[in-house]
């Protein structure tokens, strides 16, 4: 990766970030590759470390198989979540191994023929996987180059690749299928590879078209949905009304009588209905659900009242940062407070997965974001060997990190496990996703900060207070089928995920230049609603809550909120990411705020790790109904050395928009005992009346660099710079989540 | 058995009188585009025409469709001779992960059937049933605005395959006669504030 | 024989006539006041404008005087009226298209009488016949409240009025008739809660100017207030002795109705009375509670036709035994509508009950057959109830036989007449 990393970040933060790389949280294997590659170029890690996920899985064929006709298979870990991964690989593969893109098929996530690279989650994707393809594909190249080398007994340097060819002087062509031999390829990578000079680029970089998007414009099969297998049988589940629901005695005997049903099955909570056709396994859902009576707990704290609970609760506090460079002279302190409610990843199409038991094998295909954890989960549960449940990686619609989909998976195991031969699809229900997915945590953050007499940041403290982000598979524990057993499990202990990467914590740590800094993450241990991973993890708040109180602390020195930024930033990629969205939106030209107009800004580096991105938004408040339209929304990123510019677009303006949603309208609502918000008339999300203007993305390309995630890049900066602009539109700032029109409207009337 | 039209072929079918349509056309007819969102009616995805009207399949039970024309995704073409509408959403790249994109294909397109000079804001309105969790709004605006374009541009071509009258005669119990019923789509937006 | 019409009274007949025309003339002609500077937002008292801001979400001013998409208090919608249209107008403080060179007397005038600044009559489309009840106080609370929002520059689009309807003078002749102005007097055989309800029903509130039935002139039948009227192609209930609800409104009921919008054994407000609600959820309780007792009290005893109280056991024996066979209704509704309507989920997002709305049981089909056809839409970034339309899916012999089988077999009602007609209308009817 490219040494401008290491700027901005000083050498004890490294080292302080060092020390947390031993850790015993074994499901984040990622956060040590990236960390180990983080010092070092894209070809050469340093170290005689291996580049990307290289480092767990060195051998090349696990990653690049070429077969005897020349036909070309990548391998990867990582999954197609619509993020366009699949696509971007192909690329890395087809640019190094100097293959047509058309003839590079992929393989994703499958436990059976993909090496495991935990989740797809964080980003990592391309900064992982992407770079370990490519760095093999390079290796694979060399070694076929030598090959042919040694076949024609000229120099390697005398030969180079060329469309699936190694072609020398005096027009000598060998292709590689006449090059490669069974165990080739069957080596472990080295640390340093020969990556092509970008300059040369045939397909990275450039906006290759999505390999997906024709079969899913014109009825393809794309999706675990679409499954349709010999003898499958149709299943859904009854889940209980609330969380700690307890089921009492059932009478099932009408149910199996209904017509199409094959099975009714119980075991502990879990009910589950299997039928013939699809209707008549939901009609039997519905019969069983009203037949089910359920002992109730009121056991949830007041939805109104949550960020108090959660400030109310045991915290364990873990310092993350602590710089103390002598304060001087410093102004009155500037405070705030910031929350955020609990988030619904709200996919629009319900978990789903089919599963088969055959042969002793339990085949799952599933939308999981990690087939091996999953697997993990799933055989603990079932009480089966790993290696005897195979999960295989099938699209779902966008999950946006831990939504239903690994426990869609357990529920088709569970049933068919008890249906030996018979293919189980297992389908979840609107309420289901809305009412058992895990949520993004509700948060709260506290800022303080005061300014010198120059009106820069003298001295900063942030707190924030959050449950764990992930409860990710992991044990079968973290399986609801796995918890409503008869022979249940628990689910397991949350903790927290360690810098630099973090949880709640997660971009808690401004990249400004701070001399006397301190922030604290506030772990909070008890989860009275089910939290884990959504996309941007703790950033998405953090990134809101810094950036706007930026903005307030800009106000209070009276500088421009861009300038301010740029005065506290002296990392230069992220000042040209500020620079080049500022420029992109016309900062300097934009009007001052009047009848209900105004503009916001906001940055951040995802994880000071990942992509930077910059976003700045024009919008209008009505101050008599609260309603705010989005205008104009510029925003500018850097994410390392490109792979396809129209998937970063994609990615960047699909993230400000989700973010929109999420800042303007989403909150989980629930009363003591139920999750109330269980579709979308009680969840409402944004539609097409809320959609901005206009929105361009202007892509800062690093050729040559490391590559950097840029998925979440934009969910916290176009969350702080939407809050900016309706402070600066307003004159009234509002520091809690969602800006609805409610909210606006009673902070802003009159 | 119930007979019926989808995408210009007739088709027995041997589900339930009372089961929606997007179980038959995916489960019986192995049609893959429709797609089950919520099942209530209130996110779009399992959109496809009748009449060329949109019609959310979810809520619609195969007895009230008896002799009329159902189209969905895989009538406005294939992906070896796509339609102005895929070749738009194809061209724009309008997609993330795709599972919405159907249903927002055939809203769109019962709209320029019937309106092919819609304007932005006209579309825009259009589509509010329609939910995308991705946040792909600008492209499928995009997406619509190309396939609008290609439709009504000089070198529109009239579609290959089965075309859908724009306002079809259902099958009603009428004895007197009368002309064509316009069954304008009519929307009415109840905005809160108001 | 004596020619009756002779040149002198002839003569004399002209004169006369004349003279009545001129008198006519001299009524209807109002001097214009003079412009103002539009007032600084500073000038006005913050609780006057809090007040102001309460009244004018009673009054829905946003609602006319906003156009689809547009700028609130912009004006420019059409409203449709038996004479032609009538775009309402921009009521922001902008001067050359809004009212910003209004005095307060100016505004007063228009509201008590009428008339407007430059002294043209206005079209009772604005309900000024409503509007002449409300008393200083509040009028100038309205004034500082329309006076501190946001100036718009929008030319208000020409009426489209044949003649003679276009002559704005003419109105003075109906307002001769149909306007008694003046501010609100309080009734003494009522208590203050009471009064302070009919004030702010029948004044700012104007629910008659829906729920009174009109004649062909276009005014309110005083006679029979709140009798039912239509809007929007909407049926305004009877909210009176003649309610066609199945059960009893009582003022506890009418209040939960009027501040949420909806009631579980009442119905929903759809239509142009879902924005009435969500307006009335910006007032005080205690006014919301006067106006409910004030129409609660106006409903007094019903109509003995009706069932009492608890009648849903009635109601289903009666659809049972009485009600005709209606297999394809049954059908339908077992099909397409009881997934929601009979299911578990509770109001307002799941189904209302059916037999116990008042659009199953009130005296007009309009509504139910709007909301089959039309579903509800989901409101922009807000929890509302969303149903899905079934204007495509439905035949117009499907649908009759639907809202037939609802009406008879849920509602325990005789036949509604007419609902070929209301079909055909509701699905031609142009909605924004």
């Amino acid at each position: 990766m490219s040494k401008a990393l290491v700027r901005g970040i000083s050498r004890r933060e490294v080292l302080r970030g060092t020390g947390a790389l031993v850790l015993s949280f074994s499901l984040t294997p990622a956060v040590v590759l990236s960390q180990a590659s983080a010092t070092a170029s894209p070809g050469d890690p340093g170290g005689g470390k291996l580049p990307g996920s290289l480092g767990k899985n060195p051998l090349l064929d696990a990653w690049i198989r070429v077969d005897a006709d020349g036909k070309v298979t990548a391998f990867t870990g990582k999954a197609e979540l619509g993020q366009g991964v699949r696509t971007a690989l192909t690329q890395v593969v087809a640019e190094e191994l100097e293959i047509p893109f058309e003839q590079v098929s992929l393989v994703t996530a499958d436990t059976g023929r993909t090496v495991d690279e935990g989740y797809t989650a964080g980003s990592h994707s391309v900064q992982d996987s992407g770079t370990a393809l490519r760095n093999a594909a390079a290796q694979v190249r060399e070694i076929l180059i030598g090959e042919a080398a040694r076949r024609l007994k000229l120099p390697a340097d005398r030969l180079h690749a060329d469309t699936g060819a190694v072609i020398g002087p005096n027009s000598a062509r060998i292709t590689y299928a006449e090059l490669v031999s069974a165990n080739l390829l069957h080596v472990d990578a080295q640390p340093v590879s020969k990556l092509k000079d970008p300059t040369f680029f045939k397909v990275m970089e450039k906006p290759i078209q999505r390999v997906d998007i024709p079969g899913k414009v014109t009825g393809g099969g794309a999706y675990v949905q679409d499954m349709r297998l010999p003898g499958m049988l149709h299943a859904r589940v009854i889940r209980p009304p609330s969380y700690g629901a307890r089921l009492l005695p059932l009478d099932v005997s009408n149910i199996e009588k209904m017509t199409g049903v094959v099975r009714v099955l119980r075991d502990g909570r879990f009910l589950a209905v299997v039928a013939y056709r699809e209707f008549q396994a939901i009609k039997a859902m519905q019969a069983l659900s009203r037949v089910a009576k359920w002992e109730e707990v009121a056991s949830l704290p007041s939805q109104a009242r949550i960020h108090g609970f959660l400030l109310g609760l045991p915290a364990e506090d873990h310092v993350i940062l602590d710089k103390h460079d002598g304060a001087g002279n410093v102004g009155k302190p500037v405070e705030a407070t910031y929350t955020r409610p609990y988030i619904s990843h709200g996919s629009i199409g319900p978990s789903c997965a089919v599963a088969h038991l055959a042969d002793g094998v339990m085949t799952i295909w599933t939308h999981t974001q990690g087939v091996y954890p999953d697997r993990r989960a799933i055989s603990e549960m079932l009480g089966m060997p790993a290696d005897k449940v195979h999960c295989i990686h099938v699209e779902g619609s966008g999950c946006y990190g831990h939504n239903g989909a690994d426990d869609a998976a357990a529920d088709a195991a569970l049933i068919a496990n008890s249906m030996p031969d018979r293919p189980i699809r297992l389908q979840w229900m609107r309420e289901q996703e809305h009412g058992w997915e895990p949520y993004g945590p509700a948060m709260v953050a506290k800022a303080r900060a005061s300014l010198d007499s120059k009106g820069r940041i003298a001295d900063w403290d942030y707190g924030v207070w959050s449950n764990t982000h992930t409860m990710r598979p992991g044990p079968a524990g973290s399986l609801v089928a796995a918890q409503h057993m008869e022979k249940a499990f628990s689910p397991q202990e949350p903790e927290p995920i360690p810098q630099p990467e973090g949880g709640g914590d997660r971009n808690a740590v401004p990249l400004y230049v701070l001399a006397n800094a301190r922030v604290t993450h506030h772990f909070l241990r008890q989860m009275p609603v089910r939290v884990s991973a959504l996309r941007s993890l703790g950033a998405h708040m953090n990134v809101f809550a810094i950036e706007s109180f930026m903005d307030e602390l800009a106000l209070a020195a009276g500088t421009d909120p861009v300038a301010f930024r740029l005065a506290h930033l002296d990392d230069s990629r992220a000042r040209e990411v500020v620079t080049a969205a500022a420029d992109e939106f016309h900062w300097a030209d934009r009007p001052t705020p009047a009848g209900g107009h105004g503009s916001g800004f906001a940055f951040a580096r995802y994880k000071n790790l990942a992509a930077y991105c910059a976003v700045a938004m024009q919008v209008h408040v009505d101050r008599d109904t609260g309603w705010i339209r989005v205008l104009r929304v510029a925003a500018a990123v850097d994410t390392g050395q490109v792979i396809n510019p129209d998937g970063v677009r994609n990615q960047i303006e699909g993230g400000i928009l989700q973010s929109l949603s999420w800042t303007m309208f989403e909150g989980v609502t629930f009363d003591d005992t139920h999750i109330t918000s269980i579709d979308w008339s009680t969840y409402p999300i944004l539609r097409f009346g809320s959609v901005p203007e206009s929105l361009t993305v202007r892509v800062v390309d690093r050729p040559g660099s490391a590559f950097l995630g840029c998925g979440e890049a934009a969910q916290g900066p176009a969350a702080a710079a939407l809050a900016n602009a309706v402070a600066n539109a307003t004159g009234r700032r509002i520091r809690d989540l969602p800006l609805n029109a409610a909210r606006v409207k009673a902070a802003t009337s009159v | 058995m119930i007979e019926l039209r989808v995408n210009g072929q007739s088709h027995n079918v041997s589900a339930d009188p009372d089961t929606p349509l997007l179980y038959v056309l995916r489960d019986e007819l192995q049609l893959n585009a429709a797609k089950f969102g919520c099942g209530l009616g209130q996110c779009g995805s399992c959109t496809v025409l009748v009449d060329g009207a949109p019609t959310l399949s979810c809520v619609t039970p195969i007895m009230l469709l008896e002799g009329r024309q159902i189209t969905t995704v895989e009538g406005l073409g294939t992906a070896e001779d796509p339609g102005p509408m895929q070749r738009a959403f194809i061209e724009e790249q309008s997609a993330q992960c795709g599972y919405c994109i159907p249903g927002m294909m055939m809203r769109a397109q019962g709209l320029l059937q019937r309106n092919p000079r819609a304007t932005d804001a006209e579309i825009r309105a259009y589509l509010e049933p329609n939910l995308c969790r991705c946040g792909t709004h600008m492209r499928i605006l995009r997406a619509v605005k190309r396939a609008a374009a290609m439709m009504t541009g000089p070198d529109a071509s009239p579609s290959t395959h089965t075309p859908v009258p724009a306002s079809a005669q259902p099958d009603t119990s009428e004895t007197d006669g009368d002309s064509q019923r316009d069954r304008r789509h009519s929307e009415k937006r109840e905005r809160p504030e108001r | 024989m004596k020619k009756f019409f002779t040149r002198r009274l002839v003569v004399r007949l002209f004169w006369v006539l004349g003279a009545l025309v001129l008198a006519f003339l001299l009524y209807a002609w109002r001097s214009p006041i003079p412009p103002i500077d539009a007032p600084a937002a500073e000038s006005f008292d913050a609780a006057a404008i809090r007040r102001g801001a309460q009244l004018a979400a009673l009054g829905d001013c946003a609602t006319c005087h906003t156009a689809p998409g547009g700028e609130t208090f912009a004006g420019g919608r059409a409203v449709e009226t038996p004479f032609g249209t009538i775009y309402s107008t921009n009521i922001t403080p902008d001067t050359p298209t809004g009212i910003g060179r209004w005095s307060q007397v100016a505004f007063q005038r228009a509201m008590r009488e009428g008339v407007d600044r430059e002294g043209d009559h206005l079209y009772p489309a604005f309900p000024y016949d409503h509007f002449t009840l409300v008393n200083d106080e509040d009028s100038a609370a309205l004034y500082a409240y329309i006076m501190t929002r946001e100036p718009v520059r929008a030319k208000t689009p020409d009426n489209r009025l044949a003649f003679p309807f276009n002559m704005r003078f003419m109105i003075a002749g109906w307002k001769l008739i149909f306007l008694h102005s003046g501010p609100y007097e309080p009734d003494n055989q009522h208590d203050a809660q009471w009064n302070r309800g009919a004030y702010l029903a029948n004044g700012i509130g104007h629910c008659g100017a829906c729920h009174t039935p009109r004649n062909g002139l276009g005014a309110e039948i005083a006679a029979q207030h709140f009798g039912g009227g239509e809007a929007e192609g909407w049926y305004a209930y009877a909210i009176n002795a003649d309610s066609k609800s199945l059960e009893a409104w009582n003022a506890e009921d009418l209040h939960m109705y009027l501040s949420k919008g909806w009631h579980d054994r009442h119905g929903d407000a759809h239509g142009p009375m879902a924005a009435v609600a969500q307006n009335l959820s910006s007032l005080p309780d205690a006014d919301v509670k006067a106006i409910a007792s004030y129409v609660a009290s106006v409903m007094g005893n019903r109509s003995p036709a009706l069932p009492a109280a608890g009648a849903d056991a009635g109601a289903e024996k009666a659809s049972l035994s009485a009600a005709p066979s209606n297999d394809t209704g049954a059908a339908i509704y077992a099909t397409t509508c009881a997934s929601c309507h009979d299911g578990t989920r509770a109001l307002p997002f799941g189904g209302v009950k059916l037999m116990l709305s008042t659009a199953v049981t009130g005296e007009s089909s309009t509504n139910l057959i709007n909301v089959i056809l039309d579903g509800l839409h989901a409101p922009e970034g807000t929890a509302g109830a969303i149903m899905p339309g079934f204007s495509t899916t439905l035949t117009d012999g499907q649908l009759e036989s639907l809202v037939a089988y609802i009406r008879s077999n849920l509602g325990a009602q005789p036949p509604w007449t007419g609902v070929e007609n209301t079909v055909r209308e509701a699905r031609s009817r142009d909605r924004d």
